[in-house]
């Protein structure tokens, strides 16, 4: 089991590598230098730049030096003082702009994982045992429609019914007089009454992707020859199905959490525009718009190394859970 | 394609018999081709999505008659109208059809424009009326419209106007051209760079195999969406649309090759050491002739389905990033420019048909969704 974590960390060090370069190149990608624009956003302010400040600037990230010592002390900056550069468009240093929001578009992406297989679980099994009911139809169809709905489109959609039939407002986070309150109990509790809203519309897609996979296994199970003979030996149905083809059946709650944490990451960004939710989504859309590329690149860089670790985790959890994985090796 | 029964034993009459052998002979004689069009028949909703897919695209490509109007013409008397009322019956009395004209009023209580029908006089909707002129198919001068009003009559919103007055319904149909095109482009340069590196991996093996496995395994575990916004708020603002719309449809395959490769090497893993294969190295064929003659055919079907499934993300991609403001930009006019009006919930609140191309979108997707999964159960057409 250690040899195959051990195993596992050292293939993701490339890939950490591989995007830290991505990351690099979308924020040299924009025409000019970080310097030039961000001198000249603060001229349009109406600061000027002092000469000293300019050449403190030049020195700390080595924008003098060839691309490639560039991008040395940008990813040593990173690791060893934890610095992702400046937001010119801020003019704070990126770490204190993402921190907060990070962290939410974490949560939000945990909770919305964790609402799919609540919701997923008991449906997938149900169908499965009355395949070919009116039940089973039902969520047939609506998993369907469910894969096909863009997050953003029904996040529009929401928006509009909740505003125009109910006359409420299901954006944002906070209630108004939360928001730039600092943490509390009440802060807490008002967010839980928000963050249902975009929990569930990111969830959509993958709630119906996961009802569809769970059918699907379980009815592969149910035909097995040991479930044939567990009921010739007369095991009560319900123990038979929940203790074997059951437990079998629900192993892509961890085996898929690799492909859709880049899905819910994703779309959790695209939702929280349109929901305007004080997340990673906001901040990245407007660095993007306003081509404040540190501050862009390094949310790049965070959201895929998060997810990178997500799947990580869930691929150790599954080797835990399921040992033929754990001797089988990496390539199974 | 009818269950047919194996024992001919049984005590049936001989009539019916012959009919089931009939038809089994008919199920053994068919074509592969055929095997497939019947399973496909076969599934409801595919026989349904296909039908509609094709005139959703005839749509596009004859948006300039369908629609009334060309998609950049303004009404300034009209701006913000609410999708027009036809009238099929007057007095309880069924008639042609027919409209109001729309008169504007200054709200008293919201000091807003409000839109109210006008009685006094009915407009009979005509088809194929004259209106502006448009080059169908991009060379032919036409100027008839499949419908709209006699001249002087007001004009025909199905799906009311956007706030510089714009026709939605002209917009909706002229923005599904580029909607529904970089679909298919897309899929194309995807399924290109897909069969050429899935093909390089499977045929050959080896490290090559391994370093492009590899490729694929860092392209499926980031999350896609941000990295799409990154590079495409990268793209130069002043390029025009027809490169923007190549620089997007190449962002979007960049990630979307990743499954068809997958299909195409799977595949050719399983089929490299089948007989055929061997029996044709054994006749002296070379290596491109193998993979062209008979492992490509072998699963082309398979590769169809793939291809199909592949089309909706792109679509959504599109639509996506345009809303955003960060794929396509006017004028070029797609679903996901159109509804970049409708980012803000005041808009939508006040507008609401500003959301129809979101309809289309979700239509569209939900279509193909359908025919993929046809088609995945008629490639096999002997499995049951």
């Amino acid at each position: 089991m250690l040899f195959y974590i051990i195993r596992r960390i050292i293939t993701v060090i490339p890939l950490l590598f591989v995007l830290s370069l991505v990351s690099f190149i979308i924020i040299q990608l924009p025409p000019g230098s970080f310097l030039d624009t961000y001198i000249s956003t603060l001229k349009l302010s109406g600061t000027e730049v002092s000469d000293a400040e300019i050449a403190r600037l030049i020195k700390l990230y080595d924008l003098d030096k060839p691309m490639y010592v560039q991008y040395f002390t940008w990813i040593k900056n990173i690791v060893l003082h934890g610095d992702l550069g400046r937001s010119f468009q801020w003019n704070r240093p990126v770490k204190q702009l993402i921190g907060d929001r990070i962290g939410l578009t974490m949560l939000i992406s945990i909770l919305t994982i964790l609402f799919t297989w609540i919701i997923a679980v008991p449906i997938g099994i149900y169908s499965a045992l009355h395949q070919y009911s009116l039940f089973d139809y039902f969520f047939t169809f609506l998993g369907f429609i469910g894969l096909a709905l863009p997050g953003f489109l029904v996040a529009l959609i929401v928006v509009w019914i909740a505003f125009s039939s109910f006359g409420i407002s299901v954006t944002g986070l906070f209630s108004p007089n939360f928001v730039n309150a600092p943490w509390t109990l009440a802060k807490v509790v008002d967010m839980l009454k928000h963050i249902w809203v975009p929990m569930i519309i990111i969830g959509i897609s993958g709630t119906a992707g996961l009802i569809r996979t769970i059918r699907a296994n379980l009815l592969d199970e149910l035909r097995k020859q040991y479930v044939i003979t567990a009921r010739a030996k007369g095991l009560p149905e319900r123990r038979l199905i929940f203790k074997y083809p059951v437990r079998i059946a629900i192993n892509p709650l961890v085996s898929t959490i690799g492909w859709m944490l880049p899905g819910v990451i994703g779309g959790e960004v695209i939702v929280s525009i349109v929901l305007n939710i004080p997340t990673t989504g906001p901040l990245l859309y407007g660095a993007l718009q306003s081509q404040d590329m540190y501050l862009a690149g390094s949310f790049i860089l965070i959201l895929s190394t998060l997810t990178v670790i997500g799947t990580l985790i869930s691929d150790i959890l599954l080797a835990w859970v399921d040992p033929r994985i754990r001797y089988g090796g990496v390539g199974g | 394609m009818k269950k047919h029964s194996t024992n001919f034993s049984d005590n049936k009459d001989s009539e019916e018999e012959l009919e089931i052998y009939k038809e089994e002979e008919k199920f053994y004689r068919a074509s592969q081709r055929q095997l497939v069009w019947w399973k496909f028949k076969k599934h409801r909703l595919a026989m349904f999505a296909l039908p509609l897919l094709i005139f959703l695209y005839l749509l596009a490509i004859f948006a300039d008659f369908f629609a009334p109007y060309s998609p950049e013409t303004r009404f300034p008397n009209y701006l913000g109208v609410p999708p027009t009322r036809i009238y099929f019956s007057s007095e309880g009395k069924l008639q042609r059809p027919f409209v109001y004209d729309m008169k504007r009023e200054l709200d008293p209580k919201s000091f807003q424009f409000k839109f109210t029908e006008n009685r006094t006089r009915k407009y009979p909707i005509r088809f194929f009326v004259e209106g502006e002129s448009y080059k169908l198919l991009g060379f032919l001068s036409v100027n008839v419209h499949l419908f709209g009003t006699d001249s002087g009559g007001p004009p025909v919103f199905l799906f009311g106007t956007d706030t510089l007055g714009r026709c939605l319904l002209s917009r909706t149909l002229s923005g599904a051209r580029i909607s529904l095109s970089i679909g298919l482009v897309g899929v194309f340069l995807s399924f290109i760079l897909g069969l050429i590196l899935g093909g390089i991996s499977g045929y050959f093996g080896g490290t090559i195999d391994e370093v492009i496995q590899r490729i694929i395994d860092f392209l499926i575990s980031i999350p896609g969406i941000p990295l799409w916004m990154a590079l495409s708020a990268s793209l130069p603002r002043n390029w025009s649309v027809v490169r923007t719309y190549f620089a997007i449809t190449v962002i979007l395959s960049l990630f979307g090759w990743c499954s068809l490769a997958r299909v195409v090497r799977g595949k050719l893993l399983a089929l490299r050491e089948e007989d055929f294969v061997m029996a044709a190295r054994l006749a002296g064929a070379s290596e491109w002739r193998i993979i062209m003659r008979h492992l490509l055919p072998s699963f082309a079907s398979h590769l169809i389905v793939s291809i199909t499934l592949s089309i909706p993300s792109m679509i959504l991609g599109e639509t996506a990033l345009s809303f955003l403001g960060l794929g396509m930009r006017p004028p070029a006019i797609s679903w996901g420019v159109l509804l970049q009006d409708a980012q803000e919930v005041i808009v939508v609140a006040q507008r609401p048909w500003q959301l129809i191309p979101a309809f289309f979108v979700i239509v569209t997707v939900l279509l193909f969704n359908f025919l993929g999964d046809g088609l995945r159960d008629a490639v096999d057409p002997y499995a049951r």
